[in-house]
């Protein structure tokens, strides 16, 4: 089969049974792949109202069409479940090089049922495929997991593990591979640990075919040409990682400070920027697999108390404990963004959960004694060492552990979690970025920014530039950038192409490799499937309806570009539901589900 | 002299983008098991270090061929000639750097041969790890290591 194995795992781990099923070629047609063939095996595979943390949700590994050939930054693939922290439909997407090992062992996919008596891990090398056991794995962080299964496996196999975070099932548990890579946000790690399945190693020594080996190589070669071309995939990105943004973002007011309560501007924000990380700690570059841009940071923090060695961070991890928390000690943020990649936790949600706990502290909300010592914003040394009480699932880390919106209900204060659907909103201010605010309402799995990155466009002015205080046209350019969105997702290319390239170099190298004749605008249309997929579930599942914090619609913003702004949300909400074919409630209509064969 | 492919490690970030387009390019699939470049991680130290056959003017491989099958192609390569090939893999067994390969589905040994002179691995390198270059002209790192020598005379003289 044509960019396929054509086989999907199917490991239930209560009966211990493996099978190996045919791929459904007409679901991954009409779904791509990754993201949107995970979540239609999902929907169809488990009612939308079960627990996530249950026995009945489905943990779901599946890899995109392009995953593990040389297209573009294309060794993406996604963990599908039923997310735990938003109750939405989850999907987490990751790079790195277990994708395309999965896909040379000979799989697409696998889907993981029922609950595993004991911990167990699953080995997979080609055809062997095996659960055994991880008693002596539980209770291990992710890079401590790594390292022994590469000691006892070797080190050409590829690991997808979770650390402690997700055995105790913090609801933001990731899912990590090659030890600083993630399946972040969701709660993926939760439901893995929920099911006693530690982690999967996979070695293939197979290969990955495509339909039409000299087109697809030319479509590649020009996608591949634009990318190196373009200043942000081919220079910024390169350069300085995605920390290149904090100060282009505080700059345009859009930088949320101490838990969006006061602004969005940092007066400190260089201290941790991309510039000053390449000024400090940075080592060396690091790409994915198959990946020009290598926007991976390795880094080292020696000569301070935060002394550590790992990954990042990101800027939106650096955000989370930058800006968010009001701490300007790079050393600190990298520390706390180290532990997050070796207990498994997802940073944004982390560092975003200590902010809000620092602002229901200052207000006296939370009792000093619950948390054990006093708590404000800029405290560097609380912030790390939250983030590891958390990871240890100590004390107040327990409370922690279920992200801000649950902690801030529980001392009163829901409106404060910097969430929707109860996940919390990463780097970009809603009022000052118009529409990332329309973009967080309606994101399928609660606040992100991965959904429909409009800050491209209102920020960067790519592909072309947009007034980021504007609410007008928003609604048609964030489902254009939503549809867009799944199908790169989908298709196990890395987000971070469409700088560089947009659907026609996607698209060709999708229709080159599969075999099709199909245009670009079928291409959008299955991105569109997509959404309106998950969207189906996320309204059987009870979701609540698309909003934004309160703050972000009543507070003004009282410095910088966007002084004096709310985010005009209800506005562009009517816009995009009359863009999407939905009814005013956000409800696709029938037609709308007719013409994506969905009804 | 020919040119020759020259590994630059400190400007490896470990993409695997030339493995790929490898064995792409000889087998017309991806695979890591069918390229004749590998990279390899050195997590600690932070370096991933990409190999492949470095072309030996003096090439065992060449001169243990009990067919002639290995043979230098003239323009400084030494490439398999498939047709005299009988597999009995002695080429691998002798090469100081273990840069000969064989592929058991396809009963092949392969090897680097710089694709005709337009090396795939080196086109795709964004990294500017792989480059193609006269190896005579090389001369940039030889003056790296005089500028710090140079350095340690002035700062021993201040």
């Amino acid at each position: 089969m044509n960019a396929w194995t054509g086989t999907i795992l199917r490991v239930n781990l209560k009966d211990k049974t493996i099978v190996k099923e045919a791929l459904n070629t007409k679901w991954a047609n009409d779904y791509v792949g990754a993201r949107g063939l995970g979540s239609k095996y999902l929907v169809e595979e488990i009612d939308p109202a079960i627990d996530a943390l249950g026995p009945k949700n489905r943990l779901i590994y599946m890899a995109g069409p392009l995953t593990g050939t040389s297209a573009a930054s294309s060794g993406r693939f996604e963990i599908c479940a039923k997310a735990p922290l938003t109750g939405t439909i989850g999907a987490a997407n990751s790079g790195g090089y277990f994708g395309p090992e999965l896909k040379f062992a000979g799989y697409d996919g696998i889907i993981f049922e029922g609950v595993s008596a004991k911990p167990v891990y699953l080995y997979i090398k080609d055809d062997v495929v095996e659960l055994r056991d991880a008693s002596d794995l539980w209770g291990l962080n992710v890079h401590e997991t790594t390292d022994a299964l590469n000691e006892l496996l070797g080190s050409k196999f590829r690991i997808s593990t979770i650390g402690q975070a997700g055995e105790r099932m913090s609801l933001f548990a990731c899912v990590n591979n090659d030890k600083n890579r993630a399946n972040g946000r969701g709660g993926m790690g939760a439901v893995m640990g929920s099911k006693k399945l530690k982690a999967v190693a996979v070695r293939g020594t197979g290969s990955v075919k495509v339909a039409q080996p000299e087109a697809f190589n030319e479509a590649v070669c020009d996608a591949r040409t634009k990318l190196r071309a373009h200043p942000v995939s081919g220079e910024g990105l390169a350069a300085l990682g995605t920390e290149v943004l904090v100060n282009v973002i505080n700059e345009s007011g859009a930088l949320p400070f101490r838990n969006f309560r006061d602004g969005a501007v940092d007066p400190n924000a260089d201290d941790y920027s991309g510039e000053r990380l390449a000024a400090t700690y940075l080592i060396k570059n690091r790409g994915c697999f198959a990946c020009s841009i290598a926007c991976g940071r390795v880094t080292r923090v020696t000569n301070s108390p935060y002394a550590s060695f790992g990954e990042g961070p990101e800027y939106e991890a650096g955000w989370a404990f930058g800006a968010s928390c009001g701490v300007n000690n790079l050393a600190a943020i990298c520390k706390a963004n180290f532990l997050c990649n070796e207990y498994g936790l997802d940073p944004i949600t982390m560092g975003t959960t200590i902010a809000c706990a620092m602002e229901l502290a200052e207000m006296g909300a939370i009792p000093e004694e619950d948390i054990g010592f006093k708590l404000f914003f800029g405290d560097a040394d609380a912030m790390v060492r939250l983030t590891e009480m958390t990871g240890k699932g100590e004390g107040f880390g327990l409370t922690l552990g279920q992200g801000s919106y649950r902690m801030a209900e529980k001392y009163g204060h829901p409106e404060l979690s910097m969430s929707t659907k109860k996940q919390e909103m990463p780097a970009y201010d809603g009022r000052a970025i118009q529409g990332m605010g329309l973009e967080y309402a309606t994101s399928n799995r609660g606040g992100c920014h991965v959904r429909g990155y409009l800050t491209s466009p209102e920020i960067l002015g790519v592909p072309v530039k947009t007034d980021p205080l504007v609410t007008e046209g928003k609604g048609a350019l964030l489902k254009l950038f939503q549809d867009l969105t799944a199908l790169v997702d989908s298709s196990g290319m890395c987000l971070f192409t469409t700088f560089g390239i947009g659907l026609p170099e996607i698209s060709a190298q999708l229709r080159t490799a599969i075999g099709t004749d199909e245009s670009d605008e079928d291409f959008l249309l299955k991105g569109e499937r997509i959404w309106n997929l998950e969207k189906q579930f996320n309204i059987a599942a009870g979701v609540e309806k698309d909003t934004l914090p309160p703050r972000l619609l009543r507070d003004e913003l009282k410095q910088g570009p966007a002084t004096g702004k709310v985010c005009d949300l209800a506005t562009m909400l009517k816009d995009y539901y009359a863009e999407r074919g939905w009814d005013k409630e956000g409800v696709p209509t029938k037609d709308k589900l007719a013409e994506l064969s969905l009804g | 002299m020919a040119k020759q492919i020259v590994l630059k490690p400190e400007k490896c970030v470990n993409c695997q983008t030339c493995v790929m387009v490898c064995s792409f390019k000889h087998f017309g699939e991806f695979s890591t098991t069918l390229a004749a470049v590998s990279v390899f991680d050195y997590e600690e130290d932070v370096v991933t270090v990409p190999v492949m056959c470095l072309q030996c003017d003096e090439a065992y491989c060449v001169n243990i061929c009990p067919t002639g099958a290995m043979h230098h192609n003239g323009e400084g390569v030494s490439e398999v000639d498939y047709d005299k090939c009988i597999g009995c893999k002695l080429c691998m067994q002798v090469c100081p750097f273990g840069n000969i390969s064989f592929s058991p589905k396809q009963r092949k040994i392969f090897k680097c041969d710089q694709c005709g002179g337009e090396p795939e691995c080196v086109k795709h390198c964004a990294a500017g790890a792989l480059l193609f270059e006269d190896p005579e002209n090389d001369s940039a790192r030889k003056k790296a290591v005089a500028d710090s020598l140079k350095n340690m005379v002035v700062e021993e003289v201040a």
